[in-house]
Protein backbone atom coordinates (compact mmCIF):
# COMPACT_ATOMS: atom_id res chain seq x y z
CA UNK A 1 0.00 0.00 0.00
CA UNK A 2 1.48 3.46 -0.72
CA UNK A 3 -1.05 5.73 0.08
CA UNK A 4 -4.38 5.66 1.50
CA UNK A 5 -7.49 8.35 3.14
CA UNK A 6 -10.36 8.29 5.15
CA UNK A 7 -13.38 9.53 3.55
CA UNK A 8 -17.23 10.20 3.68
CA UNK A 9 -19.39 9.26 0.82
CA UNK A 10 -21.68 12.50 -0.26
CA UNK A 11 -23.49 11.04 -3.01
CA UNK A 12 -23.95 10.32 -6.72
CA UNK A 13 -23.94 12.31 -9.55
CA UNK A 14 -22.96 12.43 -13.30
CA UNK A 15 -20.59 14.88 -14.56
CA UNK A 16 -19.28 15.19 -18.35
CA UNK A 17 -15.88 14.72 -19.82
CA UNK A 18 -14.18 16.25 -22.49
CA UNK A 19 -16.10 14.57 -25.19
CA UNK A 20 -19.48 15.13 -23.94
CA UNK A 21 -20.44 11.67 -22.50
CA UNK A 22 -21.42 11.77 -18.89
CA UNK A 23 -19.67 9.91 -16.53
CA UNK A 24 -21.34 8.58 -13.26
CA UNK A 25 -19.57 9.76 -10.57
CA UNK A 26 -19.85 9.34 -6.51
CA UNK A 27 -18.69 12.10 -4.52
CA UNK A 28 -16.36 11.62 -1.50
CA UNK A 29 -15.23 13.83 0.93
CA UNK A 30 -12.19 12.55 1.54
CA UNK A 31 -9.94 13.95 4.66
CA UNK A 32 -7.95 15.92 5.76
CA UNK A 33 -6.76 13.36 7.94
CA UNK A 34 -4.64 14.24 10.99
CA UNK A 35 -1.57 11.74 11.20
CA UNK A 36 -2.24 10.73 14.86
CA UNK A 37 -0.17 8.14 15.46
CA UNK A 38 2.91 6.00 13.75
CA UNK A 39 4.16 2.06 14.37
CA UNK A 40 7.56 1.16 13.76
CA UNK A 41 9.54 -1.78 13.09
CA UNK A 42 11.68 -1.07 15.68
CA UNK A 43 8.81 -0.67 18.31
CA UNK A 44 5.80 -2.28 16.88
CA UNK A 45 7.51 -4.69 14.36
CA UNK A 46 5.65 -3.65 11.58
CA UNK A 47 5.36 0.20 9.99
CA UNK A 48 1.97 1.62 9.89
CA UNK A 49 -0.05 5.35 9.89
CA UNK A 50 -2.61 6.20 12.31
CA UNK A 51 -4.51 8.54 10.37
CA UNK A 52 -7.79 10.16 12.09
CA UNK A 53 -10.63 11.70 10.58
CA UNK A 54 -13.60 14.20 11.36
CA UNK A 55 -13.24 15.87 14.79
CA UNK A 56 -14.73 15.04 17.70
CA UNK A 57 -15.56 16.54 20.71
CA UNK A 58 -13.88 15.71 24.02
CA UNK A 59 -16.75 14.53 25.92
CA UNK A 60 -17.40 12.53 23.23
CA UNK A 61 -14.79 9.83 23.89
CA UNK A 62 -13.82 7.20 25.88
CA UNK A 63 -10.57 8.22 28.93
CA UNK A 64 -8.04 5.72 26.50
CA UNK A 65 -9.21 7.62 23.73
CA UNK A 66 -8.64 11.25 25.13
CA UNK A 67 -5.21 10.02 26.79
CA UNK A 68 -4.27 8.83 23.23
CA UNK A 69 -4.74 12.09 21.79
CA UNK A 70 -3.51 13.68 24.25
CA UNK A 71 -0.07 11.81 24.45
CA UNK A 72 0.77 12.63 20.40
CA UNK A 73 -0.48 16.14 20.64
CA UNK A 74 -3.34 16.08 18.36
CA UNK A 75 -6.78 17.41 18.12
CA UNK A 76 -9.63 14.65 18.67
CA UNK A 77 -11.32 13.02 15.92
CA UNK A 78 -14.44 10.94 15.44
CA UNK A 79 -12.78 8.19 13.59
CA UNK A 80 -9.21 6.74 13.95
CA UNK A 81 -7.96 3.86 11.43
CA UNK A 82 -4.33 1.95 10.82
CA UNK A 83 -2.60 1.88 7.19
CA UNK A 84 0.22 0.02 6.57
CA UNK A 85 2.10 2.14 3.93
CA UNK A 86 5.43 1.24 2.67
CA UNK A 87 6.63 4.68 3.43
CA UNK A 88 5.16 4.97 6.90
CA UNK A 89 8.36 6.47 8.27
CA UNK A 90 7.94 9.75 6.11
CA UNK A 91 4.87 11.07 7.67
CA UNK A 92 4.99 13.10 10.55
CA UNK A 93 2.26 13.07 13.97
CA UNK A 94 0.16 16.24 13.47
CA UNK A 95 1.10 16.80 9.84
CA UNK A 96 -3.11 16.35 7.19
CA UNK A 97 -2.96 13.99 4.77
CA UNK A 98 -5.84 15.45 2.04
CA UNK A 99 -7.45 14.66 -0.80
CA UNK A 100 -4.64 16.23 -3.41
CA UNK A 101 -3.26 12.71 -2.19
CA UNK A 102 -4.86 11.00 -5.34
CA UNK A 103 -4.54 12.88 -9.06
CA UNK A 104 -7.23 12.65 -11.86
CA UNK A 105 -6.30 9.11 -14.18
CA UNK A 106 -5.18 7.54 -11.14
CA UNK A 107 -7.01 3.81 -10.12
CA UNK A 108 -8.27 3.75 -6.03
CA UNK A 109 -9.87 0.56 -4.16
CA UNK A 110 -12.39 1.90 -2.03
CA UNK A 111 -14.15 -0.12 0.74
CA UNK A 112 -16.68 0.49 3.32
CA UNK A 113 -19.71 -1.19 5.21
CA UNK A 114 -22.01 -1.98 3.05
CA UNK A 115 -26.24 -1.24 2.91
CA UNK A 116 -27.64 -3.70 5.21
CA UNK A 117 -30.82 -5.80 3.62
CA UNK A 118 -31.80 -7.74 6.61
CA UNK A 119 -33.06 -10.76 6.26
CA UNK A 120 -32.63 -11.92 3.03
CA UNK A 121 -33.55 -14.98 0.94
CA UNK A 122 -31.43 -16.94 -1.39
CA UNK A 123 -32.65 -15.10 -4.37
CA UNK A 124 -31.35 -11.95 -3.51
CA UNK A 125 -28.74 -13.14 -1.73
CA UNK A 126 -26.76 -15.86 -3.33
CA UNK A 127 -28.84 -15.33 -6.99
CA UNK A 128 -30.25 -18.43 -7.28
CA UNK A 129 -33.20 -18.62 -9.76
CA UNK A 130 -36.91 -18.47 -9.11
CA UNK A 131 -39.49 -21.64 -10.34
CA UNK A 132 -42.75 -20.77 -11.74
CA UNK A 133 -45.32 -18.72 -10.20
CA UNK A 134 -48.24 -20.35 -11.65
CA UNK A 135 -49.45 -23.43 -13.37
CA UNK A 136 -49.68 -25.19 -10.74
CA UNK A 137 -46.34 -24.70 -9.35
CA UNK A 138 -46.06 -24.96 -5.63
CA UNK A 139 -41.93 -23.91 -5.90
CA UNK A 140 -41.74 -20.50 -5.58
CA UNK A 141 -38.73 -18.61 -4.37
CA UNK A 142 -37.44 -21.32 -1.91
CA UNK A 143 -34.00 -22.55 -1.59
CA UNK A 144 -34.78 -26.19 -3.38
CA UNK A 145 -32.56 -28.68 -2.79
CA UNK A 146 -29.59 -28.71 -0.27
CA UNK A 147 -27.32 -31.51 -1.35
CA UNK A 148 -27.57 -35.12 -2.01
CA UNK A 149 -29.04 -38.27 0.30
CA UNK A 150 -25.75 -40.14 0.65
CA UNK A 151 -23.67 -37.60 2.63
CA UNK A 152 -26.74 -37.40 5.45
CA UNK A 153 -25.79 -33.60 6.23
CA UNK A 154 -25.91 -30.47 4.41
CA UNK A 155 -22.29 -29.60 3.06
CA UNK A 156 -20.68 -26.23 4.54
CA UNK A 157 -20.80 -23.47 2.56
CA UNK A 158 -24.49 -24.13 1.47
CA UNK A 159 -26.46 -20.79 0.31
CA UNK A 160 -29.21 -20.23 2.21
CA UNK A 161 -31.58 -17.48 3.11
CA UNK A 162 -29.94 -15.37 6.29
CA UNK A 163 -28.45 -11.97 6.87
CA UNK A 164 -27.33 -10.10 4.07
CA UNK A 165 -25.25 -6.60 3.89
CA UNK A 166 -23.70 -4.43 6.56
CA UNK A 167 -20.34 -6.24 5.63
CA UNK A 168 -16.89 -4.70 4.73
CA UNK A 169 -16.74 -4.56 0.68
CA UNK A 170 -14.43 -3.37 -1.18
CA UNK A 171 -14.71 -1.94 -4.72
CA UNK A 172 -11.18 -2.78 -6.50
CA UNK A 173 -10.26 -0.52 -9.45
CA UNK A 174 -12.04 2.67 -9.60
CA UNK A 175 -11.30 5.59 -11.53
CA UNK A 176 -10.85 8.94 -9.81
CA UNK A 177 -12.11 11.31 -12.16
CA UNK A 178 -11.74 15.03 -10.61
CA UNK A 179 -9.97 16.37 -7.60
CA UNK A 180 -11.28 19.14 -5.63
CA UNK A 181 -8.32 20.12 -3.04
CA UNK A 182 -10.11 23.27 -1.97
CA UNK A 183 -13.18 20.97 -0.80
CA UNK A 184 -11.24 18.14 -0.38
CA UNK A 185 -13.43 16.12 -2.63
CA UNK A 186 -12.77 13.18 -4.75
CA UNK A 187 -14.80 12.18 -7.78
CA UNK A 188 -14.77 8.49 -8.57
CA UNK A 189 -16.38 6.43 -11.98
CA UNK A 190 -18.88 4.39 -10.06
CA UNK A 191 -20.61 3.32 -7.22
CA UNK A 192 -19.17 2.82 -3.60
CA UNK A 193 -20.45 0.46 -0.70
CA UNK A 194 -23.21 2.09 1.73
CA UNK A 195 -25.21 4.45 2.42
CA UNK A 196 -24.67 8.37 2.20
CA UNK A 197 -22.26 9.12 4.90
CA UNK A 198 -20.49 6.32 5.91
CA UNK A 199 -16.87 5.69 6.22
CA UNK A 200 -15.16 4.63 3.85
CA UNK A 201 -11.18 4.03 3.14
CA UNK A 202 -9.94 5.21 0.10
CA UNK A 203 -6.26 2.90 -1.11
CA UNK A 204 -4.63 3.24 -3.97
CA UNK A 205 -5.22 0.40 -6.01
CA UNK A 206 -3.68 -3.16 -5.89
CA UNK A 207 -4.63 -4.16 -9.63
CA UNK A 208 -2.36 -1.41 -10.91
CA UNK A 209 0.72 -0.15 -10.82
CA UNK B 1 -25.76 24.56 -0.71
CA UNK B 2 -25.07 20.68 -0.76
CA UNK B 3 -22.17 19.42 -1.75
CA UNK B 4 -23.96 17.66 -4.64
CA UNK B 5 -25.21 20.51 -6.35
CA UNK B 6 -21.85 22.21 -5.80
CA UNK B 7 -20.19 19.33 -7.75
CA UNK B 8 -22.85 19.53 -10.45
CA UNK B 9 -22.40 23.53 -10.38
CA UNK B 10 -19.60 23.62 -12.31
CA UNK B 11 -20.67 21.72 -15.44
CA UNK B 12 -24.31 23.25 -15.49
CA UNK B 13 -25.33 25.63 -18.59
CA UNK B 14 -25.75 29.14 -17.68
CA UNK B 15 -29.05 29.61 -19.96
CA UNK B 16 -31.47 27.03 -20.54
CA UNK B 17 -34.24 27.41 -22.64
CA UNK B 18 -37.06 27.22 -21.94
CA UNK B 19 -39.64 24.28 -23.38
CA UNK B 20 -42.16 21.86 -22.12
CA UNK B 21 -43.86 18.08 -23.60
CA UNK B 22 -45.20 18.90 -26.96
CA UNK B 23 -43.41 21.48 -27.86
CA UNK B 24 -41.54 21.15 -31.43
CA UNK B 25 -37.54 21.60 -30.80
CA UNK B 26 -34.79 21.75 -33.54
CA UNK B 27 -31.76 19.97 -31.00
CA UNK B 28 -28.36 21.45 -32.39
CA UNK B 29 -26.25 18.42 -31.81
CA UNK B 30 -22.27 17.94 -32.30
CA UNK B 31 -21.03 14.90 -34.40
CA UNK B 32 -17.87 14.31 -35.09
CA UNK B 33 -17.11 11.98 -37.75
CA UNK B 34 -13.50 10.80 -38.09
CA UNK B 35 -11.86 14.12 -37.50
CA UNK B 36 -14.26 16.19 -38.38
CA UNK B 37 -17.12 18.03 -36.35
CA UNK B 38 -20.03 19.04 -37.45
CA UNK B 39 -23.76 19.78 -36.35
CA UNK B 40 -26.38 18.07 -36.92
CA UNK B 41 -29.99 19.05 -36.22
CA UNK B 42 -32.88 17.11 -34.51
CA UNK B 43 -36.39 18.42 -35.34
CA UNK B 44 -39.51 16.68 -33.25
CA UNK B 45 -41.91 17.27 -30.66
CA UNK B 46 -40.54 17.04 -26.98
CA UNK B 47 -42.54 13.88 -25.26
CA UNK B 48 -41.18 13.66 -21.77
CA UNK B 49 -38.72 15.55 -19.69
CA UNK B 50 -36.73 13.84 -16.46
CA UNK B 51 -34.75 14.37 -13.67
CA UNK B 52 -33.45 17.57 -12.42
CA UNK B 53 -30.43 18.92 -11.57
CA UNK B 54 -27.44 17.51 -13.86
CA UNK B 55 -29.00 14.11 -14.83
CA UNK B 56 -31.98 16.30 -16.27
CA UNK B 57 -32.83 14.84 -19.95
CA UNK B 58 -35.76 15.22 -22.36
CA UNK B 59 -36.69 12.90 -25.20
CA UNK B 60 -37.48 13.68 -28.69
CA UNK B 61 -39.67 12.35 -31.03
CA UNK B 62 -40.07 12.82 -34.85
CA UNK B 63 -41.28 10.60 -37.58
CA UNK B 64 -38.65 9.75 -39.73
CA UNK B 65 -39.95 7.83 -43.68
CA UNK B 66 -42.26 6.58 -41.96
CA UNK B 67 -40.29 5.26 -39.00
CA UNK B 68 -40.69 6.77 -35.80
CA UNK B 69 -37.64 7.93 -33.82
CA UNK B 70 -36.85 8.95 -30.24
CA UNK B 71 -33.34 10.51 -28.79
CA UNK B 72 -32.70 11.40 -25.74
CA UNK B 73 -30.61 14.31 -24.41
CA UNK B 74 -29.17 15.34 -21.73
CA UNK B 75 -30.32 18.92 -21.04
CA UNK B 76 -27.35 20.37 -19.70
CA UNK B 77 -24.56 17.80 -22.17
CA UNK B 78 -21.77 19.95 -23.81
CA UNK B 79 -22.75 18.26 -26.99
CA UNK B 80 -25.86 20.25 -27.71
CA UNK B 81 -24.73 23.49 -29.26
CA UNK B 82 -28.46 24.85 -29.08
CA UNK B 83 -31.59 24.20 -28.57
CA UNK B 84 -34.88 26.03 -30.76
CA UNK B 85 -38.32 26.17 -30.31
CA UNK B 86 -39.65 25.88 -33.25
CA UNK B 87 -43.49 25.95 -32.26
CA UNK B 88 -45.35 25.47 -29.05
CA UNK B 89 -47.67 23.23 -28.43
CA UNK B 90 -50.59 22.41 -26.13
CA UNK B 91 -50.67 19.45 -24.51
CA UNK B 92 -52.71 18.24 -20.71
CA UNK B 93 -50.24 15.78 -19.76
CA UNK B 94 -46.38 15.71 -19.13
CA UNK B 95 -45.50 12.30 -20.94
CA UNK B 96 -47.05 12.12 -24.36
CA UNK B 97 -46.27 8.21 -24.76
CA UNK B 98 -49.62 8.01 -26.39
CA UNK B 99 -48.34 9.76 -29.68
CA UNK B 100 -46.00 6.01 -30.23
CA UNK B 101 -49.06 4.50 -31.15
CA UNK B 102 -51.01 7.31 -33.17
CA UNK B 103 -50.05 8.12 -36.85
CA UNK B 104 -50.42 10.84 -39.83
CA UNK B 105 -52.79 13.21 -38.75
CA UNK B 106 -53.99 11.84 -35.45
CA UNK B 107 -50.17 12.51 -34.05
CA UNK B 108 -50.52 16.00 -34.61
CA UNK B 109 -50.39 18.27 -31.41
CA UNK B 110 -52.42 21.36 -31.56
CA UNK B 111 -50.43 24.75 -31.26
CA UNK B 112 -50.95 26.65 -27.99
CA UNK B 113 -51.87 30.37 -28.50
CA UNK B 114 -50.02 33.12 -27.96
Amino acid sequence: MEKAIMARKVGMTQIFDEDGLAIPVTVLEAGPCTVIDKRTVERDGYQAVQLGFLPAKKKHLNKPLQGHFAKNGVAPVRYVREFRLLDADSYEVGKEVKADLFAPGEYVDVSGVSKGKGFAGSIKRHGHSRGPMSHGSRYHRGPGSLGAIDPARVFKGQTLPGRMGGEKVTVQKLKVVKVDPEKNLLLVKGAVPGPRGVLLTVKNSVKVG
Amino acid sequence: MDLISQVEKEYLKEEVLDFSPGDTVKVHFRVVEGNRERIQIFEGAVIKIKGSGLGKCFTVRRVSYGIGVERTFPVHSPKIEKITVARKGKVRRSKLYYLRKLKGKAARIKGAKY
